[in-house]
């Protein structure tokens, strides 16, 4: 049994004057557990509300989502959503620690070894000896390793990530992309990733789904079969990866 | 604003050139004297106030209003200004209310609440709890509506509600704000103590203050208003520390934008 489905969603929105827009198409899709899988699609296509959508943050229109078979109504207790705006979702007042530590506060464990947990994400991340500073005090790639971290915390089945390292340099990107594909491994969660970098989705997952514009509409899967643990530039290089990329680009170009 | 770090000399300085200025131009002129006492006369009679157990009494009364008056003050604006900041709708309907009544000099509602509650502790605490009100509520209604859609739906991703997310995310997020409130109701809350007192009171300083005056102790008046004013000198030193401790985390913060 996947451990997500996503059967005939569709989600639109009224507008000021009353009319109303599709936003999300018709998205069917499952993903088994373990998996990481990408959706890419261009910018405004609304991967976001497809995202919140499945995260149980935003009422779908028609069609569902469920996760383990239970179907999604709110927020489900096994699945957590990363969010691009790592700087709106940190919380202010707390430390990386206070952060962190929030993902198991969250799931109510309050134990003895809680902290040793906490202490341990951190190190996972690459924070070790950041954990009394504030979010301010830190880089946008190492805040959102603090999501991360504290996403990981909560310890979901499934990890939904929107656009995570969307508004980082290329170099911290890449180096977050690693972070994040050997947490994945060492953790076994499953994660659903959405980017508008083509190379990003096809190095990081199994899968890749393309998207089309608006409403979004899945118009393509790709497998992806590069062997793990993968390389930024050994994969990269391969002539596979550069196909895929340019397979990916034009469905998107022409995407109606 | 001075860190509090280094001692500010040049501040104290004028101070003391002030008060000397005081002390000799007192001397100097008899008839002035009896208006205006030399600072060393004032601070005699403050001494035997102290001494003779004569200004405690009315110094607990005034602290013990305010105090009342104050947290009152502060329970009723910070519980309303969540739940106005949270639901639009409530505070459609109470806003123009809040428009109207929070502009007025608050010292008017005294001879309301004389006519209604007597003179006596519960019209003192009743128009500080009113006056108090009005920066933390709203300030309180500010930080609720402020605060970034994306850090609540990051509560509820983490699967927390209702109560948890106002303990654990709307609460801490608006204290800033709240605080901003707090600090202003402060000084507010102790003028409508010493004020309410003075208009119909038989204990605490604002009625020590006038009935020295009318006693034409003109000394005492002046050590009187020395307690009143180390009063609030003194609770503002108390916020400033606590609000360290509380918001120590936006200090830096702020410190940076600045730069």
């Amino acid at each position: 049994m996947p451990i997500l489905e996503v059967e005939n969603l569709s989600k639109s929105y009224r507008q000021l004057g009353g009319e109303s827009t599709l936003a999300i198409g018709n998205v069917t899709c499952r993903v088994e557990a373990g998996e990481f899988v990408s959706f890419v699609g261009p910018s405004g296509c609304g991967k976001t509300t497809l995202l919140m959508t499945i995260a149980g943050l935003i009422e779908p229109t028609s069609g569902r989502v469920t996760v383990k078979g239970k179907e999604v109504k709110g927020p489900p207790p096994n699945l957590v959503l990363v969010f691009q705006e790592y700087n709106k979702s940190l919380f202010a007042w707390r430390t990386i620690l206070g952060n962190v530590r929030f993902g198991l506060e969250a799931r109510g464990d309050g134990s003895q070894g809680a902290d040793a947990k906490t202490r341990e994400l951190i190190d996972i991340v690459g924070l070790k000896g950041f954990e009394k500073h504030y979010p301010w005090e830190l880089s946008g790639g190492m805040q959102q390793r603090v999501a991360i971290a504290r996403a990981l915390a909560y310890e979901p089945e499934v990890l939904l990530m929107d656009e995570p390292f969307g508004s980082l340099d290329a170099l911290t990107r890449l180096e977050l992309e690693d972070t994040l594909l050997r947490v994945w491994a060492e953790l076994k969660t499953t994660i659903l990733f959405i980017t508008h970098d083509i190379e990003e989705a096809i190095y990081l997952s199994d899968r890749v789904w393309v998207l089309s514009r608006r409403p979004s509409q899945i118009i393509q899967e790709l497998l992806v079969e590069f062997p793990r643990p993968r390389n930024q530039l050994a994969t990269r290089a391969e002539a596979r990866f550069m196909a895929m990329r340019n397979e990916i680009y034009r469905q998107i170009g022409h995407a109606p | 604003m001075n860190g509090g770090k280094t001692f500010n000399w040049l501040g104290w300085l004028v101070l003391a050139i002030l008060l000397s200025l005081w002390e000799y131009g007192a001397r100097a002129s008899p008839k002035l004297q009896f208006y205006i006492p030399p600072v060393s006369q004032i601070l005699t009679a403050l001494g035997q106030l102290f001494a003779s157990g004569q200004v405690a009494g009315h110094l607990l009364s005034t602290l013990s209003r305010f105090l009342e008056g104050y947290v009152i003050a502060a329970l009723l604006a910070v519980s309303l200004g969540i739940l106005l900041g949270h639901f639009r709708f409530a505070y459609s309907l109470l806003e123009t209310l809040i428009e109207f009544l929070r502009p007025m000099p608050s010292v008017a509602i005294i001879p309301v609440a004389v006519l209604t509650l007597g003179i006596g502790d519960a019209m003192i605490v009743a128009v500080t709890v009113y006056a108090s009100l009005w920066p933390i509520l709203v300030n309180t209604i500010d930080g609720v509506r402020n605060i970034e859609p994306t850090l609540i739906d990051t509560a509820r991703t983490f699967g927390l509600r209702g109560w948890a997310i106002l303990w654990r995310v709307i609460l801490p997020g608006a204290a800033p704000y709240i605080v901003t409130g707090l600090r202003i109701s402060l000084s507010i809350a102790l003028i409508l103590v010493t004020t309410a007192e003075m208009i119909a009171g038989s204990r605490g300083l604002g009625f020590f203050i006038l009935d020295q005056e009318r006693s034409f102790d003109s000394g005492n008046m002046y050590a009187g208003i020395i307690v009143v004013a180390a009063l609030g000198y003194g609770l503002n030193r108390l916020f400033l520390a606590l609000e360290g401790k509380a918001l120590g985390w936006r200090r830096g913060m702020l410190a940076r934008e600045s730069v």
